[in-house]
């Protein structure tokens, strides 16, 4: 297949400028000028004589499951053999733009699958035609008689490989208007398909990007400001430089670096560095105690930016019984399992990054920035990754920016690696949010009037998504799931107070669901109770409307047994929530054991549209449960003096396999285009089990961590 | 100097005693499956195999493994254990991200060798020290099951 065919095949649904683009060849020509590449591979797909199918795989793979799922779309239009595709990740470049996203390149918002639907199938479906037109002309028969099949394209009485078509298919011109199969022609989409990653993660084969090797490689280490916003003022790197195996010492940005041969030469010489900072009087007196205090009292002002304004703003003044409730969030790290990495080659006129992230476009200008070179010169290696949950994909490269002004400074290849102390003390969390509720009802327990107050820092504001996505000062990502509520609710307004502080923010799976949704979740589920209303009875008179949102939380009440009766001293809660295009309903089960909560058992029901991979779905359906609930459970970072009191998984906890519920996922059939996720079973699973706590022991947990909350 | 085994291999370590494992195994030795996640003995994600038994390669220096026989993921024995264990990993498509589970997989094959026939409690016992970020924990028991049923019936 031809490489600019290819490039065409990927804009004419992406509509992204690729004029003068092209691949680079072995990895290291991207500088060169086109007329020089000689058969330049094709974007997302090569096919090889011994009829393996390479499918470049356009998004980060950080255990989501694109790397079996994108090739599937490909293959069920190319008709290739499933067991012999192979896949790559793809590097920085702009024809891997994320067609949801205007072309960068971003893996985020739950939109992998669902923005490659369209195009992989295309890319397949133009493949095959291409290859079937080969075999046509070779044969000197008209393509229609013609046919391709797990590998083969096949017809009057002839065969011949995929592999030994490639080349003369390859010189062929894009086919127009190719028509894509109808859903019920599928023979992989839609079938519980096994990971094409999984047997070299098992054997421990798999590179990471903590795992690149390079000649000459040094590792890197950073000691950062103890305190949010405190900058070095001197530092005496005396010891440091006489510890064996410590090659350099360098102040950077961000802090002191301290390359070594090896990550323990490297962190034993930054544990003897002496470094003097200094700190901002506003960063010292930093606390979360303070915080708490301060957003509290901003929640009862009235001067927060309206996101939306009720009908009758008196609504309140009339009620029969009003609801008053103050929830508090805590700050968050993604701590996702594998450190912060980024292995940077510093070249004349050049460089290569070897690295996990989730907006490598992003990171490639940052880092050409830090080197004095153009992006094009950058080139990014896209490494399998160990989770991201959001980290990765930090607008302002943190990590990548550190490495390269290390590499820059230092003039060898070198190697940052973050402890696992550097990632829960380094920033970028989720935000510390505080909500106010007050809620009107009349004597039957109608609601006539919701307030809502939300105060927190803005995750956006300060990045080049801040144009699109913060208006009237507000931004989109702190009330999502508040006024777009499908529930109806007479007289919702909500507010938003945006407060800034030196702590940096960042989205954090599901973003601002987060926290909008539980706040949601648990004050419907207490309005239900008001009125001694059952809380799926409840939400289904709100939903009435909404065909979509009945389905999901019907098939979640109905597979849970809800309303059947449990053991004593067990209860079941309920949440639904829309995130990412699609909704998710939780039934949670939950008992007090030693006087904590446990869960036991949770019911999902989602509504994902077309399902492309049963076994993704019910993986992520899993794993954003067991993301949420260690968070709900467990997690909370606090503030103290400007720095964070918390340091490692000890005391930053996140779930365990013993905390781990019995999850079933139940998926409602659609024939819709797939929506996220990723993202949308972790926002239900927090609100489902406090509901689910409140029915056990009539108390309702307004603070997070449930950690926190005395159960017995 | 510390010496030692890993997977069948004689290492003379001249680098500081005080050096972890894991940093030996990978810095130096250049093996790369074994992990690093927290660097203090709070994730499993750096377990091998010292003398079959699970742990913790982070926090062990290498001067407290002179003489010993080190495993690691790349150096699994050929045991009808190792085999059990990959088959239900891949069968019950265990993996995400992956990177936790090599140290999983070192946590599983070491329980099973000692107790093939592990109750719920003692699977949850065995295996909560190993964390998994992508949430796994629901496969990785039901795969733990599987390798121990499938060892009862081959023996
Ligand atoms: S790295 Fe050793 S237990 Fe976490
Ligand atoms: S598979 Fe990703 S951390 Fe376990």
């Amino acid at each position: 297949m031809n490489r600019r065919d290819f490039l065409k095949s990927s804009t004419a649904l992406s509509g992204a400028l690729v004029i003068g683009f092209y691949l680079p060849a072995g990895g290291r020509a991207f500088a060169q000028a086109p007329a020089k590449m000689v058969y330049p591979p094709n974007a997302f797909l090569r096919i090889a004589k011994d009829n393996t199918v390479t499918v470049v795989v356009k998004h980060l793979e950080f255990g989501q499951g694109v790397q079996t799922s994108l090739p599937m779309l490909v293959c069920e239009e190319l008709e290739c053999d499933w067991t012999k595709v192979k896949t790559e990740l793809a590097g920085s470049n702009p024809v891997y733009g994320n067609v949801f996203m205007g072309g960068f390149q971003i893996t985020g918002g739950s939109s992998s699958v669902a923005n490659s639907f369209d195009q992989m199938r295309l890319v397949g479906a133009q493949a095959r035609t291409m290859l079937i037109q080969a075999a046509a002309t070779q044969w000197k028969v008209k393509p229609e008689t013609l046919k391709a099949e797990n590998g083969f394209v096949v017809g009057g009485g002839k065969k011949a490989s995929f592999g030994s078509l490639a080349d003369a298919a390859m010189k062929l011109p894009l086919p127009e208007g190719v028509k894509l199969k109808e859903p019920g022609q599928w023979k992989l989409v839609g079938k519980p398909t096994r990971r094409l990653d999984a047997p070299d993660k098992v054997d421990g084969k798999t590179v990471f990007g903590i795992d690149v090797k390079r000649p000459n490689l040094h590792t890197a280490v950073v000691m950062h400001a103890p305190v949010f916003g405190a900058q070095v003022k001197s530092f005496n790197a005396d010891k440091v430089k006489a510890i064996p195996g410590v090659t350099h010492v360098i102040e950077i940005t961000s802090g002191v670096a301290v390359l070594g041969k090896g990550y323990w030469a490297a962190k034993t010489g930054r544990d003897a560095l002496e470094i003097e900072w200094d700190i901002p009087p506003e960063s010292a007196t930093l606390s979360t105690e303070r915080l708490r205090a301060d957003y509290r009292a901003e929640a009862k002002k009235p001067n927060g930016a309206v996101v939306k304004a009720a009908a009758n703003a008196d609504a309140l003044k009339g009620a029969a019984k009003t609801i008053v409730a103050e929830y508090e969030f805590p700050f968050l790290a993604h701590a996702a399992m594998e450190p912060l990495n980024c292995t940077v080659e510093a070249r004349e006129g050049s460089a290569e990054i070897w690295a996990g992230t989730q907006m490598p476009s992003v990171d490639q200008a940052a880092a050409a920035k830090v080197l004095g070179l153009q992006p094009a010169q950058v080139k990014i290696n896209t490494m399998t990754t160990g989770g991201g949950f959001g980290r990765r994909a930090n607008p302002n490269s943190d990590w990548i920016v550190d490495a390269c002004e290390i590499a820059k400074a230092a003039k060898v290849p070198v190697k940052l690696v973050w402890s696992r102390e550097d990632d829960i003390r380094g920033g970028y969390y989720r935000p510390m949010y505080v909500h106010r509720a007050e809620i009107g009802l009349d004597a039957q327990g109608n609601i006539l009037g919701w307030n809502l107050d939300i105060v927190g820092q803005s995750i956006l504001a300060g990045t080049p998504f801040e144009s699109m996505m913060v208006k009237g000062g507000v931004d989109a990502t702190s009330v999502e799931g508040t006024a777009d509520t499908k529930y109806e609710i007479p007289n919702l307004a909500v507010k938003l107070h945006t407060v800034a502080l030196p702590v940096p923010a960042l989205w954090w799976r599901s973003v601002g669901h987060t926290h909008t949704a539980y706040v949601m979740e648990t004050l419907i589920d207490e309005v239900a109770a008001a009125s001694k209303q059952d809380p799926v009875e409840f939400r289904r008179k709100l939903l009435a409307k909404d065909a979509k949102f009945l389905a999901v939380l019907n098939l979640a009440a109905e597979k849970s047994g809800w309303g059947s009766a449990l053991p004593p001293g067990r209860a079941r809660g309920v949440a639904i929530v829309e995130s990412f295009g699609t909704v998710c309903a939780q039934v949670a089960e939950v008992s007090l054991e030693n006087g904590a909560p446990k869960v036991h058992r949770v019911t999902a029901a989602i509504d994902c549209g077309t399902v492309v991979n049963p076994l993704t779905v019910e993986a992520q359906v899993q794993s954003a449960i067991a993301y949420g609930l260690g968070a709900a459970l467990y997690s909370e970072l606090t503030l103290k003096q400007g720095g964070v009191v918390q340091s490692n998984f000890h005391d930053y906890r996140v779930l365990r396999l013993s905390d781990m519920p019995r999850v079933a996922v139940h998926v409602v059939p659609s024939g819709n285009k797939p929506s996220g996720v990723g993202e949308p079973g972790t926002p239900p699973i927090a609100p489902a089990v406090a509901n689910a706590l409140a029915a056990l022991t009539g108390k309702r947990a307004r603070v997070l961590p449930f950690a926190n909350e005395k159960w017995a | 100097m510390a010496k030692f085994y890993v997977n069948g291999e004689a290492i003379q370590f001249n680098a500081a005693p005080d050096t972890p494992l894991l940093w030996a195994i990978r810095d130096h030795i250049g093996l790369t499956g074994t992990k690093f996640g927290c660097g203090m003995a709070q994730c499993g994600a750096c377990t091998v195999h010292v003398n079959g038994e699970a742990t913790r390669s982070c926090v062990t220096p290498v001067s407290a493994i002179e003489g010993k026989r080190v495993n690691t993921i790349e150096g699994l024995p050929d045991s009808p254990v190792t085999k059990a264990v990959r088959a239900a990993w891949l069968d019950k498509d265990v993996v995400q991200c992956g990177y936790c589970q090599p140290g999983q997989i070192m946590s599983a094959t070491a329980l099973l060798a000692k107790n093939p026939k592990p109750t719920d409690e003692q699977i949850d016992e065995a295996m909560s020290g190993n964390l998994c970020r992508c949430g796994t924990y629901q496969r990785i028991r039901d795969a733990v099951k599987t390798a121990s049923a499938s060892l009862g019936t081959k023996k």
